[in-house]
């Protein structure tokens, strides 16, 4: 039960990139066109479900009982560029299309807020090895869907006459703005739920 | 080269939040009072500052293939040491940035002008690189962090101007993040192009 809350909270209610503000790069470079954003939302997916995986091993088995806390930051930006590393080389020779496709953007995964934000959340919840996996596979669907509908929309953007001060960014931000606020209306179904399963 | 030219350069012409449209993670979500969008502008500044100067004095030596892990490690260790820093001196910043302290290791802005600036520039140079390009983006937080805090809670830095019922909430929230900056980017817009 206390995992579809966090499925439903992650996706929803505190969505990684509307409502936390994590990923926000990718959200406004890559959301030009459906397809890349799809492909972007596979990619991070896998990239973010692996890295929580392995910085929360990290964390629980070298950096806690040899004291080493403070190493925190480098040793997950570490984990998270090698695994990057492998994913690129991974994917060049499974899906070289995808590969060509995503082009600059898989190695800048590894600037991706989202993925070291979501490993230290984890962390900083204390969330057991499950919820971590939960919470990473969620939020990496919460990204992928608020990229895509955001790439649907600029796809309609292209279409229409925009004001010449609101040209560019100003109208791209003022779209995700209205995504947003769209999606404020989950807030509270969290609470909703927690007192429905009765986790309170 | 000029240094002056240099800050004015990170100031105006390559402000990273309105022009160079680099770091929005921290711009958004850091911003909802103008004191934290200025704290949060001055870390990263102290940061930038000292990984440009470096990884300037290390460009020579670091080899071609593998000089963006070497680049993040040495950006990885002076966050480490900001965030010490900060944890010991500074908790009520602490405590209002949170998350946002660690994730200046994967903001842009650092590794971005590493790589576009240090790698190629002299370190004094690269130092003043960092301190334009720093002052920008307090600039740019505290611009849209003051917007946000006069319009979402009618105070700018603690001091209360507007009654409490003229406040849109919207403001403080994330939604009211987008809008705001979005405003402010088609302002500069009109405004560079005068």
């Amino acid at each position: 039960m206390e995992y579809i809350l966090i499925f439903i909270s992650a996706i929803f209610v505190n969505n990684i990139i509307l409502s936390q503000f994590l990923g926000i790069c990718p959200f406004l470079g890559v959301s030009k066109k459906i397809d890349t954003s799809l492909g972007m939302s596979a990619a991070v997916a896998f990239v973010l479900t692996l890295a929580t995986i392995v910085t929360w091993l990290v964390q629980k088995y070298v950096l806690d009982p040899n004291g080493l806390q403070y190493l925190q930051t480098i040793a997950f930006i570490l984990v998270i560029a090698s695994l990057v590393q492998m994913v690129e080389i991974i994917l060049k020779k499974v899906s070289p299309a995808l590969y060509q496709a995503l082009g600059i953007f898989l190695p800048l995964i590894t600037t991706n807020c989202a993925v070291l934000g979501v490993a230290i959340l984890c962390i900083q919840k204390d969330y057991n090895l499950l919820q971590s996996v939960v919470y990473a596979f969620s939020t990496a669907i919460g990204f992928g869907l608020a990229l895509t509908v955001f790439a649907g929309m600029r796809e309609q953007l292209e279409l229409v006459n925009i004001p010449k001060g609101m040209r560019g960014m100003a109208i791209v931000m003022l779209s995700a703005g209205l995504l947003s606020l769209a999606f404020m209306g989950f807030s509270g179904v969290d609470g909703g739920l927690r007192t429905l399963f009765g986790l309170d | 080269m000029n240094y002056v030219n240099i800050i004015k350069n990170g100031i105006v012409k390559e402000n990273p939040t309105f022009v160079l449209m680099l770091g929005m993670c921290p711009t958004l979500a850091t911003t909802t009072s103008a004191m934290n969008g200025m704290s949060m502008g001055l870390a990263t500044m102290a940061v930038l500052i000292c990984t440009n100067f470096v990884i300037s004095c290390l460009k020579s030596v670091t080899p071609d293939k593998v000089r963006i892990p070497v680049f993040i490690v040495v950006i990885a260790a002076f966050v480490t040491m900001l965030q010490l820093v900060i944890k010991a001196y500074l908790p009520d910043i602490d405590a209002a940035l949170g998350l946002f302290i660690p994730l200046i290791v994967v903001n842009c802005v650092i590794l971005g002008r590493a790589e576009a600036f240090a790698a190629k520039n002299s370190p004094v140079a690269s130092l003043f690189d960092g301190i334009g390009i720093g002052l920008g983006f307090t600039l740019g937080l505290t611009l849209l962090g003051i917007c946000r805090e006069l319009l979402g809670s009618g105070s700018v830095f603690g001091f209360t101007l507007l009654p409490e019922t003229y406040n849109i909430l919207l403001f403080v929230l994330p939604p009211g993040a987008f809008i705001m900056l979005g405003f402010l980017i088609a302002i500069v817009n009109k405004l560079r192009k005068l």
